[in-house]
């Protein structure tokens, strides 16, 4: 584990990067596939209207996975990750409209948590089309 | 109708070993568009103290849910599939998962709970190495939505 980030250099409050991911049709099958969840609200508008959505979803873990990267980018070592946790609050609609989605992710240093361990709480905000789509959403980082 | 509050503590048996693929690792990282060389590139994840590469955060998720499969599908417990969400996810990692890991997972129902009408259902998915140490604790809490609700 090699964080790239000291635990000495940040604070409550230190804000990471933001980042933002665009989503469309072709990447949720493309993680359809690598993640083997197939279900058909996830590519098929048909289905997901019968079901009551408003339009194709992302799948949540998707959004999880991506709300990570502003963590593991910061923190250089994915590894310096030891625990992390969302609430899927509400979904991702991706349109199929050539365009798709854009999911928008900040983060911010909530607490040190423990000097010797040096680790600290994150807490991300991930955001698409002007809504919360996670909430809880936090880590605990283990930093250099 | 209410599920049974007696599932809860229920552990069900370890799955057959899962084995981690680097393929299937680049794979899951192309996918969600993570270019991080500690994906792909053993050399880069030797660098950061790693035997070979490891797997995004939440890759284990595809086997830790594979897994509650025994959970949901338990005839016994008759969860109604059909209007189940994923409600939270959480995981407590005490090392990445990696390439050549063959990883088992022991099931638990932690909780059951009746709200407005939805059952939620809160499993544990303890993971384990070949050598029986541990990996990660995925905690998954899904919620079969009220059969009212449904239009």
């Amino acid at each position: 584990m090699a964080a790239k980030i000291s635990y000495d250099d940040v604070e409550v409050g230190t804000e990471l990067p933001a980042q933002s991911f665009p989503v469309s049709r072709a990447t949720l099958v493309r993680y359809a596939g690598a993640s083997g969840d197939f279900n058909p609200i996830h590519w098929n508008e048909k289905f997901a209207k019968e079901v009551g959505l408003p339009d194709v979803i992302a799948h949540g873990m998707f959004t999880m996975a991506e709300a990570a990267r502003v963590v593991t980018d910061w923190a250089g070592d994915p590894a310096a990750v030891t625990e992390y946790g969302v609430r899927f609050t509400k979904p991702v609609v991706v349109p199929n409209d050539g365009t798709g989605a854009l999911i928008e992710v900040s983060g911010k240093v909530a607490a040190k948590l423990d000097d010797d361990a040096r680790t600290v709480r994150v807490d991300l905000t991930a955001m698409s089309a002007g809504q919360k789509v996670l909430g809880m959403s936090r880590a605990v980082v283990r930093l250099a | 109708m209410a599920l049974d509050q007696s599932f809860v503590g229920r552990t069900y048996p370890p799955t057959d070993p899962y084995e981690v693929g680097r393929e299937k690792i680049r794979e899951f990282a192309e996918a969600i568009g993570d270019s991080n060389p500690a994906y792909t590139d053993t050399e880069a994840a030797k660098a950061l103290g790693h035997p070979d590469v490891i797997a995004p955060p939440t890759f284990v998720f595809a086997i830790t849910f594979k897994a509650a499969g025994q959970v949901i599908e338990d005839p016994q417990l008759g969860l109604d599939y059909s209007r189940v969400v994923h409600g939270d996810q959480k995981f407590a990692y005490t090392r990445p998962v990696r390439s050549g890991d063959r990883l088992t997972v022991t099931s638990t129902i932690e909780a059951v709970k009746s709200m407005a009408g939805n059952d939620i259902l809160d499993i544990r998915g303890e993971v384990h190495d070949e050598a029986g140490e541990h990996v990660v604790t995925a905690h998954t809490k899904l919620v079969a939505r009220a059969a009212s609700e449904e239009g």
